[in-house]
């Protein structure tokens, strides 16, 4: 399985926000475990589904030079569970950026439904933590990530640059 | 707009800390020191500035706060540790915070310490008046 939690971006707009859609579906393993007769979609991966969505916005903003990582998880309510056949909506909106960090709010829709909030901290980690040294390659917007990118076409002048 | 005194600084540094931090408010006095007393690790200070910009409606430079320029000059560190150069530096650029502590042991590692919410208070209470 591929750790990806976000099916495709169905708006991006650089610097300020993006939505991805996730298609929850019985295929994934998972979801047999959580729970046998009863599966659920984890709540941890709806927050990964969003921390997916709104680090890309993240990255982008930089062009994906940044090791953009999830530091801190500052809300995370949920007031619906999410079933195996809904589509979820993760909407990402960047509140704050600075060269050292940057600050998302996010809500998770499914249609017209709010099903949860989740606002997240993101740290540019080669500007942070006292100068310790990580790899030189980007192991945070692997290849995998950037492809989702490649997928987001709705006006073909649009232009994300990659 | 007037800018605020020091007491409405301070219960919205509270406030602030009290959401980041997930602490109790009563916790949160002058000299609690954000890392060993609240809590604090490394990443929530990134988490606090954000919280603070927005809150006072000011532009926090991550080198105003923490100068690791200073921190990171061969200059200035000898084993991890301020020579008494460093010290006068960095005394210069953090008139926010009381360095005294630090002074004693003044072990790079342990630069966070010095920041006690009176620290934020301080550096906010500047920055205001520097805007108005």
């Amino acid at each position: 399985m591929r750790w990806i939690w976000i099916d495709r971006f169905d708006e991006f707009v650089p610097g300020q926000r993006a939505v991805a859609v996730k298609n929850v579906s019985l295929a994934e393993e998972h979801l047999h475990d959580h729970f046998p007769g009863y599966p659920l979609m984890p709540a941890s991966l709806l927050v990964e589904g969003m921390a997916q969505t709104a680090g890309i916005l993240v990255g982008e903003v930089r062009q994906f030079s940044e090791k953009v990582i999830l530091a801190k998880v500052k809300r995370a309510t949920f007031h619906q569970i999410v079933r195996p056949g809904d589509q979820v909506r993760h909407e990402a909106v960047i509140e704050q950026i600075s060269a050292a960090a940057a600050a998302t709010t996010g809500r998770i829709w499914r249609g017209q439904e709010l099903i949860g909030e989740v606002d997240l901290v993101f740290s540019h980690i080669d500007q942070n933590l006292s100068g310790l040294e990580f790899p030189e390659e980007n192991f945070v917007f692997t290849a995998q990530f950037l492809e989702l990118l490649k997928t987001y076409r709705r006006n073909p002048t649009e232009s994300i640059r990659l | 707009m007037p800018t605020p005194g020091r007491a409405e600084i301070f219960q919205k540094v509270r406030e602030t800390l009290v959401d980041a931090l997930s602490v109790e408010e009563d916790e949160v006095t002058e000299e609690a020191v954000l890392t060993t007393d609240l809590g604090a690790e490394s990443i929530d200070f990134l988490d606090i500035v954000f919280r603070l910009e927005k809150a006072f409606n000011i532009k926090i430079p991550q080198e105003e706060l923490i100068p690791r320029d200073i921190l990171s000059n061969a200059d200035y560190v000898e084993n991890r540790k301020l020579n008494a150069t460093g010290i006068q530096a960095l005394k210069a650029a953090m008139p926010h915070a009381d360095l005294s502590a630090f002074e004693k042991d003044p072990d790079i590692d342990k630069i966070s310490d010095v920041f006690t919410v009176g620290t934020i208070v301080n550096f906010v209470q500047a920055k205001l008046a520097a805007q108005s």
